[in-house]
C-alpha cells in the first residue's frame, strides 16, 4: 500500500482563508498532548504559555518588542518569496544590519546629537540590503542556488559578529564580557511610552513597512512585477520585466527590513551589541512569513503569534519548569500545520492498495501489465 | 480517400463481431450555474475512429476529462466493454486501457522526452530502455523524435509527438486526441492520419476531437457533435459537408474570411523591417537563426509558414526582443531601429505580439483577465491604467477588459476569472483582443489559433486582415496552411533557421510551399535527426 497527493479539481475558498486558524487550533492540541506527556496539566500548561503573557499591560509591551523584528523581517520576505527568490538568510542581515547600524555609537561614541539615530537605522538598512546583495549577485551572475548561499552567510555573519564583539569592538570596561560599551542616549531607539512599558518604535516602523509593502504588493505595478515573475517567469519575460532586476529588488528590500530590524532590536530593545542579541529571529520569520499568507497584513497578526510563542515559553520555563526547547518545538508544529493544511485544501489523500486486491478492475490491471 | 474506404469495410465487420468499447449515457457535469454536459450519450465501437466536433466551451474537454478521470461526473453512466465503471482518476483510466493526448502538453521542459515518458510509467523501467523503445515505437508509427532531446529545447509539433508516444506505450484501446493536427503541417498531419488509420487496423479506438471538418470527414467513422454541453448530432461525417458540419457545431453558417481590397504595391511605407538577422542557438537544441531578410509594408499581411521547431520560436523571440540582437539594424519597425530594444520599447514603437503558448507566455495563469491585460500594456497605456507612481487603477483595467471580452466574443464563467480557467480557444481570443484593442501599427503573431474552433479562428483571421487593411503591418507566423492562404498577401517559408523570399498569394501553391517547408530550395542543409528517423 502506498500513500498518494492528488490534486483536488477545485480548492475550497473557505478553507483557504481558514487554514492558519486551522494550523493554530491544531497546534494547540498538539501542545496539550506535549505538555500531557511531560507530565503536566494541559490546561494549565496553556494557559500560561498563551493567556497569561496576555493579561498584563507590561508583557503586552514585551510582545510587541518581540513581535517587531519578526514582522519587519517576514515583510521582506514575502516580497522575495512572491516573486520565487527563496531567502533563508535573513538571520544573516538581521545581524549584518546590527552591526553596521552600531559603526556610530560604538567606534564614534562622541559624535552625540541628533543625526546619530537616523544615521544608524539608515546604515543598517544599507548593511543588511549589502549583506542580501551578495546571494542576489551570485544568482544572477552564477546562477547559484540562492538557498544555500543565503544560508551559508547566515554563518559567516555570527561568526564575524563573534570576532568583532570579543576583539575589536569589545568594551574596555566591560570586565572583558563579550560586549560593546553600551550606547549613548543618542543612539537609543525611544519608547512609544515610557510609563507602561519598553516597546519602542521598531514596532512602529514594523507596521509602517507592513503596510506600504501591503499597498506596493496589491495596488501597485511594483507588485505585479513581483507577482508575475514569481508565477511564470517566462510570462514575466514577455511582459518585458527583468528576473535579474528582480532578484536584486527582492534582495534588497529583504535585506534591508531584516537589516532595519537588526539596528532596531540593539539599539531600541538591548542598548548595546551582544553576540546573543539573536533568538534565531531570522528564521522564525519564515515561519511567520508563511503562517500569515505572505501578505503583509496577515504577517503583522502571524509576527505578534510568533512572539506569544516567545513570550509563552519565557512564562512556562518561570512557573511550569519545562524546557525553554518547547519554544522551538512550537514554532516548529506551526509550520508543520501551516504547510499541512495548505496541502490538503489543494490535495486529497489516497491510499493505493496493490492491484490484485481491488476485485472490479483487477483484470484490466492485468492485463495493462501483461502488456507492458 | 481509397484508404478510409477500405478500413471502413473491416471497421464494419469488428463492430459487430466484437461490440462496443465504451458507452456514455445520460453524463452530465455541472460547474456553479453552468450545466458544461449536459445528459451527454457516446458509444465508441472497436476500431473506430470517432469524432467530437463542438466549439470553444461546448463541453468538449469537460466530456473527455470525465472519461479520463479528471473530473467526476454528477449523473450518468459510463460502460466500458459493457460494465459500468467509475473512473476516479487517469492512473485509473489508464489501467482500463484508455490514453489521452491533451492539447496542452504536460511535460516537464528540463528533462529529456525519454525521462518525460518514464515519468508517466508505473514501473521503474531503466531510461535507455525507455528510449529504446520510443525510438522504436517513432519509427513504427512515423513518429520522427529523438527520446535524448531537452523538451525545454523541442517546438510544439515535437513536443506532441512525446505525448503521443507515452500514450501508445501504454498499450491504450482507446486513444484520445485532442486537436493533434492543429501544430502540423499538411504532410505532418498525413504521416499523424497513416499513424491512427494503423491503429485502427489493428483494432484500437480512437476518440477525434477537432474542428478541421475536412480531416475529420476523411478521417472518422462516426461523429458525435456537442453544442451547449448537449449533444446534437450522432453522424457519419462522410455523408455529410463541411458546411453541414459547421452548422451543426455553431447553430448557423461560419462567416468567411474575405480578404477584400489588396493592398497597392510598392508604395506604402515598410513598417517591419529585418535585415541579415542571425542568432546563434541558445540552447543545445534550439535552431541557429542565419540571415533572415523580411519587409512587411502598410497594409500588408505576410505569413510564414514551416514545419514546427525550424527556428519559428528563436525568430518570434528575436523580432519580439525578448532575446536582443547584435546589430541594432537588424530588426527595424516604422523605420527606427529596434535590435537593440527590449519587448517595452518595441512595444512603445508600435509594435504588438502575440507568442504561441498562450498559458505560461502569453497570459499567467493564476492571474485574472484583467490583470492580464496588464501584462502586455502597462508601459504603452501606462496613462490610462496607471498612476503617474505606479498605482494600478483597477477600474479602468477591469472596463478595458470587459471591451475586449465583448470586442472578442470571449466567453467565460465568471467575471473576471483567471486565465487558466479559459479553454484555449477562448483565451487566445482574449490574448489577441488585447493586442488588436491597441491598434497596433506593427502586430506579429506566432500561431494565431491553434487549437481554437472554427467560428473563433474566422473572427481572429478576419480581425487580423482588418487590422492591416486599416494600414498596419501583419506578421503572422504558422503551421496551419489552410490558415496562411486564408490570411496572407505573401507567404514566406523557414526551414532550418533559415527563411525563403516571400511568395505573393497569387503565385502560391501548396506543392510549391511544400517543397520550401520541406527545404527543396539549394543550400539548406538538412534536419539530419528528423531525416533519419522517419
Amino acid at each position: 500500500m502506498r500513500i498518494e497527493l492528488v490534486r483536488r479539481p477545485q480548492t475550497s475558498a473557505l478553507f483557504s482563508i481558514l487554514s492558519p486558524f486551522l494550523a493554530l487550533v491544531l497546534t494547540l492540541i498538539a501542545g496539550a498532548i506535549l505538555f500531557a506527556i511531560l507530565g503536566k496539566n494541559p490546561l494549565t500548561a496553556l494557559y500560561y504559555y498563551f493567556i497569561d503573557p496576555l493579561r498584563e499591560v507590561w508583557s503586552l509591551h514585551e510582545l510587541a518588542v518581540k513581535a517587531a523584528p519578526l514582522i519587519l523581517i517576514a515583510v521582506g520576505l514575502s516580497v522575495c518569496y512572491l516573486s520565487n527568490n527563496w531567502n533563508i538568510g535573513a538571520e544573516g542581515q538581521f545581524i549584518i544590519g546590527a552591526i553596521t547600524g552600531s559603526i556610530l555609537p560604538v567606534m564614534f561614541p562622541t559624535f552625540q546629537n541628533f543625526l546619530v539615530l537616523p544615521l544608524m537605522m539608515l546604515m543598517g538598512i544599507a548593511g543588511g540590503a549589502a549583506y542580501g546583495a551578495i546571494p542576489a549577485w551570485l544568482k544572477v551572475r552564477f546562477n547559484t542556488n540562492e538557498i544555500l548561499t543565503s544560508l551559508m552567510l547566515v554563518y559567516v555573519a555570527q561568526l564575524f559578529l563573534d570576532w568583532l564583539i570579543r576583539g575589536p569592538w569589545r568594551n574596555p570596561k566591560g570586565f572583558n564580557f563579550p560586549e560593546t560599551v553600551t550606547f549613548h542616549d543618542w543612539a537609543v531607539l525611544p519608547a512609544i511610552s515610557y510609563e507602561s512599558g519598553r516597546a519602542h518604535w521598531g514596532f512602529i516602523f514594523a507596521l509602517v513597512a507592513a503596510v506600504v509593502v501591503w499597498f506596493m504588493l496589491s495596488r501597485t505595478l511594483k507588485g505585479f512585477e513581483v507577482k508575475v515573475l514569481g508565477q511564470s517567469p517566462r510570462a514575466g519575460r514577455f511582459a518585458g520585466f527583468s528576473r535579474g532586476r528582480m532578484v536584486f529588488f527582492a534582495f534588497l528590500v529583504s535585506g534591508g527590513l531584516a537589516g532595519l530590524a537588526g539596528i532596531a532590536e540593539v539599539s531600541g530593545a538591548i542598548g548595546q551589541l551582544r553576540p546573543s542579541f539573536t533568538t534565531g529571529y531570522g528564521f522564525t520569520a519564515i515561519i511567520v512569513a508563511f503562517l500569515g499568507r505572505l501578505n503583509p497584513l496577515g504577517i503583522v497578526a502571524s509576527g505578534l503569534i510568533l512572539a506569544l510563542t516567545y513570550l509563552g515559553g519565557e512564562a512556562a520555563q518561570i512557573s511550569l519548569g519545562v524546557s525553554d526547547k518547547v519554544v522551538r518545538a512550537f514554532q516548529g508544529m506551526i509550520l508543520f500545520f501551516v504547510l499541512a493544511c495548505d496541502t490538503l485544501i489543494h490535495y486529497r489523500v489516497r491510499l493505493v492498495r496493490p492491484a490484485p486486491k481491488e476485485p472490479a478492475p483487477a483484470a484490466a490491471a492485468e492485463a495493462s501489465h501483461g502488456n507492458a | 480517400m481509397n484508404i478510409g474506404g477500405a478500413v471502413d469495410d473491416s471497421h464494419a465487420q469488428s463492430s459487430d463481431t466484437r461490440g462496443n468499447l465504451l458507452e456514455v449515457r445520460g453524463l452530465t457535469k455541472v460547474f456553479g450555474s453552468l450545466k458544461a454536459c449536459d445528459a451527454v450519450d457516446l458509444t465508441i465501437a472497436r476500431g473506430e475512429i470517432h469524432a467530437l466536433l463542438g466549439e470553444n466551451g461546448a463541453g468538449k474537454s469537460t466530456l473527455v476529462k470525465m472519461l479520463f478521470g479528471s473530473l467526476e461526473p454528477a449523473s450518468g453512466e459510463i460502460r466500458w466493454k459493457g460494465q459500468p465503471v467509475r473512473i476516479t482518476s487517469p492512473g485509473q483510466a489508464k489501467a482500463l486501457g484508455i490514453g489521452m493526448v491533451f492539447q496542452h502538453f504536460s511535460l516537464f521542459e528540463a528533462l529529456t522526452a525519454a525521462e518525460n515518458i518514464a515519468l508517466s510509467l508505473d514501473k521503474e523501467t531503466p531510461i535507455p530502455a525507455i528510449a529504446e523503445k520510443a525510438r522504436e515505437l517513432s519509427k513504427a508509427y512515423g513518429l520522427p523524435l529523438d527520446p535524448s532531446s531537452l523538451v525545454g529545447d523541442l517546438s510544439v509539433g515535437e513536443r506532441q509527438r512525446i505525448e503521443i508516444i507515452r500514450c501508445l506505450l501504454q498499450e491504450p484501446e482507446l486513444i484520445i486526441l485532442d486537436e493533434p493536427t492543429s501544430v502540423l503541417t499538411p504532410q505532418e498531419a498525413d504521416k499523424l492520419f497513416v499513424t491512427l488509420e494503423r491503429l485502427r487496423s489493428e483494432g484500437k479506438s480512437i476518440l477525434y476531437i477537432s474542428h478541421r471538418l475536412e480531416e475529420v470527414k476523411r478521417l472518422c467513422d462516426r461523429a458525435t457533435v456537442l453544442r451547449h454541453g448537449k449533444v446534437v448530432a450522432h453522424c457519419d461525417p462522410r455523408k455529410e459537408t463541411a458546411a453541414s458540419l459547421a452548422r451543426m457545431m455553431v447553430g448557423n453558417e461560419v462567416t468567411q474570411v474575405t480578404r477584400t481590397g489588396v493592398p497597392r504595391d510598392g508604395k506604402a511605407e515598410p513598417l517591419i523591417e529585418v535585415k541579415s538577422l542571425s542568432r546563434k542557438p541558445a540552447g543545445p537544441f534550439s535552431i541557429p537563426l542565419r540571415a533572415i531578410d523580411l519587409t512587411v509594408h502598410a497594409g500588408e499581411v505576410i505569413g510564414i509558414a514551416g514545419v514546427a521547431g525550424n527556428g519559428q520560436g528563436e525568430f518570434f523571440e528575436a523580432i519580439s526582443g525578448e532575446a536582443l540582437q547584435d546589430a541594432a539594424g537588424s530588426v527595424r519597425f516604422r523605420g527606427r531601429d529596434a535590435g537593440k530594444l527590449g519587448i517595452t520599447e518595441r512595444r512603445l514603437l508600435g509594435a504588438a505580439f502575440v507568442p504561441e503558448e498562450r498559458l505560461g507566455h502569453g497570459a499567467a495563469p493564476a492571474m485574472r483577465l484583467s490583470e492580464n491585460l496588464l501584462l502586455s500594456r502597462f508601459r504603452t497605456d501606462a496613462n490610462a491604467f496607471l498612476t503617474s507612481v505606479g498605482v494600478v487603477l483597477n477600474r479602468a483595467i477591469s472596463l478595458a477588459s470587459q471591451r475586449i471580452v465583448a470586442d472578442m466574443d470571449v466567453r467565460k464563467s465568471a467575471e473576471d476569472p483567471e486565465a487558466s480557467a479559459l479553454s484555449g480557444g477562448n483565451l487566445q481570443k482574449f490574448i489577441i483582443g488585447r493586442e488588436l484593442d491597441r491598434k497596433p501599427a506593427v502586430m506579429i503573431v506566432n500561431q494565431p489559433t491553434w487549437g481554437v474552433d472554427a467560428g473563433a479562428a474566422a473572427r481572429i483571421r478576419q480581425a487580423l486582415i482588418d487590422l492591416a487593411r486599416s494600414g498596419s503591418a501583419v506578421l503572422v507566423i504558422s503551421q496551419d496552411l489552410d490558415e496562411l492562404f486564408e490570411l496572407s498577401d505573401a507567404i514566406a517559408v523557414m526551414h532550418d533557421g533559415q527563411m525563403s523570399k516571400p511568395i505573393p498569394i497569387a503565385e502560391a501553391t501548396y506543392e510549391k510551399i511544400g517543397l520550401l517547408m520541406g527545404g527543396a530550395e539549394p543550400g539548406h542543409a538538412g534536419h539530419e535527426h528528423a531525416k533519419e528517423l522517419a
